[in-house]
């Protein structure tokens, strides 16, 4: 991976966090890799559809229903958006 | 936002079946509320999207997943956002349930119910950014809970928009988007001509308690009720208005 490849993925990373964050009227602080979204960020499953319907919007992405269901950590979101931007 | 009653200023509305008779009148309600208004329905002769009577006309075959995309697209692309969806479109082809055929009873299902279902799903997710103004409203019948003979298939597809309508109501309710349905009585409409004749108009007509059948501007000032900033603490309920046919 180059420099530029590990840089643009931590970008990618810092905006999937902050539009999580501004969704779930979190601090950016709260939002950590590991957290979960219903335990952890406190989201209902309604919250959690619009999370990625916000990603969906936000990076031009398409989420499978078979991703939305593995879909439960903050670090899951970011992998997804990733995936799907090098896709 | 206007500060005269029920008013629509400011809101984004889709009427599917907007061109038939009951769904002309929520359209025209709607205008005249201040909404900008998109419809889908049968007029095949016009191109799409083009602007009728103030309302701008899309297609958007309710039996079409791709077409409902497509029809809930153009709404948010021309006016930016998703306040209001009314699902008017439906179709009634009546039977006795031993003349009721596997096609008959799935175009039934294909257009009153599943036709709700797309519209729902597609629109909620914009639904979801309007949050208090948005509004759901499903046109049933007072045949899904009274029943009618020679409507099995009809009343079945109206009967399960009053389940749908109940569930959505619970699962949006926490977004403040509300969820109704209308569920009309007789109306003065050529989908009720066809199924009565003169002389079962006018024993129904004694059976109505304010006796007369119900006009489509009834259900349109009912449906403009329902998506008006005052009916913000009505969800999940089935609106009648049907003279006083079922009391």
């Amino acid at each position: 991976m180059s420099k530029h490849e590990i840089a643009s993925e931590d970008k990618i990373a810092a905006r999937v966090i902050e539009t999580i964050a501004a969704q779930l009227e979190l601090s950016r602080k709260e939002v950590q890799p590991e957290a979960t979204f219903t335990e952890d960020l406190k989201a209902d499953s309604l919250a959690v559809m619009e999370l990625l319907l916000a990603l969906e919007d936000t990076f031009d992405v398409q989420a499978s229903d078979e991703e939305i269901d593995q879909m439960r950590t903050v670090q899951d979101a970011v992998q997804f958006v990733e995936r799907q931007l090098a896709s | 936002m206007s500060n005269a009653p029920f008013s629509l200023q400011g809101r984004v509305a889709l009427v599917t079946g907007g061109t038939g008779a009951i769904g002309s009148a929520i359209v025209a309600e709607f205008l005249s509320a201040g909404a900008q208004v998109a419809f889908t329905g049968r007029r095949p002769e016009l191109q799409v999207p083009s602007e009728v009577d103030g309302g701008v006309y899309l297609r958007g075959d309710s039996r079409e997943d791709g077409a409902v995309k497509a029809a809930v697209a153009e709404v948010v692309a021309r006016f930016g956002r998703f306040d209001i969806l009314v699902n008017n479109a439906g179709v009634a082809r009546d039977a006795l349930l031993l003349r009721t055929n596997d096609e008959l009873w799935a175009e039934m299902m294909e257009t009153n119910l599943r036709g709700v279902f797309l519209f729902c799903r597609e629109a909620t997710r914009h639904l979801l950014k309007a949050r208090e103004a948005g509004r759901i409203i499903n046109i049933s019948s007072i045949v899904a809970e009274r029943g009618n003979a020679g409507q099995a298939a009809y009343a079945a597809s109206k009967a399960g928009i009053l389940g749908l309508t109940r569930a959505l109501a619970r699962e949006l309710g926490s977004r403040g988007i509300t969820v109704n349905a209308v569920a009309p009585g007789f109306i003065d409409s050529p989908m009720t001509a066809r199924s009565i004749d003169a002389q079962g108009r006018a024993d129904l007509e004694l059976e109505i308690p304010l006796r007369r059948m119900g006009r489509c501007e009834d259900v349109a000032h009912m449906v403009r009720f329902l998506a008006s900033p005052e009916a913000g603490y009505v969800t999940g309920q089935v609106l009648r208005v049907n003279g006083g046919l079922q009391v």
